[in-house]
């Protein structure tokens, strides 16, 4: 290959790969939620903007660390989570699916403009903890050690999640419950409150994903407001049948959208809409979806 | 049918006059003609998006796309290639006629959540476009715009004549709208809207209807849109971005889904909401309207004139009872 710089294209591939993994984790979310409540949670990057700042928060306010946060954050978004069911979703599970998203976008608009009232567009900064500062050299690039780090977390907890889903007990309830949730209640379990937790798990998901962020981008009232677009594009690309398939989908598309930073820089931002584009003309179900 | 959608016919005329009276009357009675101008470009986008979502029972999260980019064409044509407005105008709606016909060939592809979710992605992908785009000046967008003379001759820097323009524009999209509505072609809409694969045992191809309802309210769409540079002397990337695509949602849920004039009356409201509370409540202004969203989901899914036929509709049984 000429002219590309072995070291640019192992950094960018690995800015990919953060952003594959922020991708997989929140169309994760977004698709154990649709899975269970038939809701596309547009308040999603709302949420994943809520845990870079309850991160923040605890820090700034009481100089929690880091690891206390990644506990922290997912448990605030979750039970703002469990509110949001209780109070709202739950009155509109028998009407057309539209209005979930139509719900959920308002919560977005809702959380996106307190944040803005509050600490305003330009963010705040957040700081990796010493143990995953700094870089490692690794010959043909040098790694910095905290993008690795959300690497191998993010697939951790991903690959956490589908076994969960795919080879637990407690998965076969959910899945049983998503097929057929009349069924699954005459046996016995409590429906609504799976169909709560269930919720609050997905946005848990995404206040962690905020939390690792946090420290890769600013902390800003508009970091999710964006990507929660790309991440839909992502959710269509992979078809939202398939836990693995959000997955892989996210991290390639990640990796996708750097890579065209060498081919056409410009095109970078709107690679993951084109490919949206491609893929439902050839594959309208999706690449993991299932056809009605 | 009559032009409510429902209700009495007569009523229903005699709110259309009234209406129509008042309007012809505002500027006259100290009412400033350049936001109730502003508010009937939003009204006519209302209504181009309540063909989609009313009438034909598809979700577009992406028609701020075909409103703010007809706005940026039609920018551009005045004050770089110095059109009269109307041909500015024809350009902007030509222009969001072509991306209308592009992003709903792809977007019909899928139903329900995936459709909005698509329109969503594809009007992202424009917003990028227009972000970047040299002609569209940025984050800056297009100021000072020369309102023209209409067909060379009448200057629209005059407010009182431009605000007749708007309205008479307005006029002519409601009775379109109300034609398109009403005829055999609108009915088959309402049955796609009822029953798609009803529609299609009839023999009906559903996509060549629903890829012409697209395209019809995304030119409607960027008519309004285009009209508003005309109103206000710029083009911005705020009309443009998805939180427009989601006002006019509001405009329509919160006027009535599927009413004939609910959206129209929606976007009044809104309009006017945002004038008011921009003095008084300045950036708390989103976080109220999204406060009225959810409360519109949750507790007034019928709007406002949902609500009143509805009344309406009770009163008449009673009165029969």
């Amino acid at each position: 290959m000429p002219d590309i710089n072995i070291q640019a294209l192992m950094g960018q591939l690995m800015l990919g790969l953060v952003n594959g993994s922020f991708y997989a984790m929140l169309s994760l979310g977004l698709a154990v939620i649709f899975g269970l409540l038939g809701v596309v949670n547009f308040a999603h990057g709302a949420l994943y903007m809520l845990g870079a700042y309850a991160a923040w928060y605890v820090n700034d306010r009481w100089n929690v660390s880091y690891w206390w946060a990644l506990l922290i954050g997912p448990l605030v978004v979750g039970t703002v989570g469990v509110v949001i069911e209780r109070l709202f979703l739950k009155r509109l599970y028998k009407l057309d699916p539209l209005y979930g998203l139509l719900l959920t976008f308002g919560i977005a608009l809702v959380l996106q403009g307190v944040f803005l009232q509050y600490y305003g567009s330009s963010g705040q900064s957040y700081s990796a903890p010493d143990q995953l500062s700094g870089a490692t050299d690794l010959g043909f690039m040098v790694l910095p050690n905290y993008r690795a780090w959300v690497v191998v977390i993010s697939l951790a907890v991903c690959l956490g999640t589908w076994f969960l889903i795919e080879r637990t007990q407690l998965g076969a309830l959910l899945r049983a419950g998503t097929e057929n949730p009349a069924l699954v209640q005459a046996f016995g379990v409590n429906v609504p409150l799976m169909v709560t937790l269930t919720y609050a798990a997905g946005c848990a998901l995404a206040g962690f994903a905020g939390v690792l962020a946090a420290a890769v981008t600013q902390v800003n009232p508009l970091m999710g407001s964006n990507l929660i677009i790309v991440v839909f594009a992502v959710v269509v690309i992979g078809g939202m049948g398939s836990i693995m398939g959000s997955i892989v989908t996210g991290l390639a598309l990640g990796l996708v959208e750097k890579l065209t930073i060498f081919v056409m820089p410009e095109a970078s931002n709107i690679v993951v809409f084109v490919i949206m584009a491609i893929v439902l003309m050839i594959r309208p179900a999706g690449l993991f979806g299932k056809e009605k | 049918m009559n032009w409510l959608g429902q209700g009495t016919e007569r009523a229903g005329k005699i709110t259309w006059i009234v209406a129509l009276a008042f309007l012809l009357v505002a500027p006259f009675v100290g009412v400033y003609p350049i936001f109730v101008a502003q508010a009937l470009c939003f009204a006519i986008f209302a209504m181009a998006f309540n063909l989609l979502l009313g009438y034909t029972g598809l979700l577009s999260f992406g028609h701020a796309a075909f409103f703010g980019g007809a706005a940026y064409i039609t920018a551009w044509l005045l004050q770089e290639k110095h059109l009269t407005p109307e041909l500015a105008l024809l350009g902007g709606v030509a222009a969001a006629a072509a991306a209308g016909t592009v992003v709903g060939a792809i977007a019909i592809r899928r139903q329900g959540i995936y459709f909005a979710m698509v329109t969503l992605a594809l009007a992202q992908m424009l917003f990028f476009f227009f972000l970047q785009a040299s002609f569209t000046g940025g984050e800056n967008g297009i100021n000072g715009i020369e309102r023209g003379k209409l067909f060379g001759l009448l200057s629209l820097e005059n407010d009182l004549a431009l605000y007749f323009f708007v309205l008479a524009i307005f006029v002519g999209v409601f009775l379109l709208v109300l034609r398109i509505v009403h005829s055999p072609y609108g009915q088959v809409l309402k049955a796609i809207r009822e029953n798609e694969p009803r529609a299609i045992s009839l023999g009906y191809n559903v996509d060549r209807y629903k890829l012409l309802a697209f395209v019809l309210s995304a030119s409607l769409a960027g008519l309004g849109g285009a009209l508003k540079v005309i109103v206000m002397h710029l083009a911005t990337l705020q009309d443009v971005r998805w939180e427009q695509s989601g006002e006019v949602i509001l405009m329509t849920l919160l006027g009535g889904l599927g009413t004939f004039a609910g959206p129209a009356v929606g976007a009044f409201v809104v309009v006017g909401l945002q004038n008011y509370l921009s003095d008084r409540a300045g950036s708390w202004t989103n976080v109220i309207i999204g406060a009225i969203f959810v409360l519109c989901v949750v507790a007034f899914r019928k709007g406002f004139v949902g609500e009143l036929l509805a009344w309406q509709k009770r009163g008449e049984k009673a009165k029969k009872a």
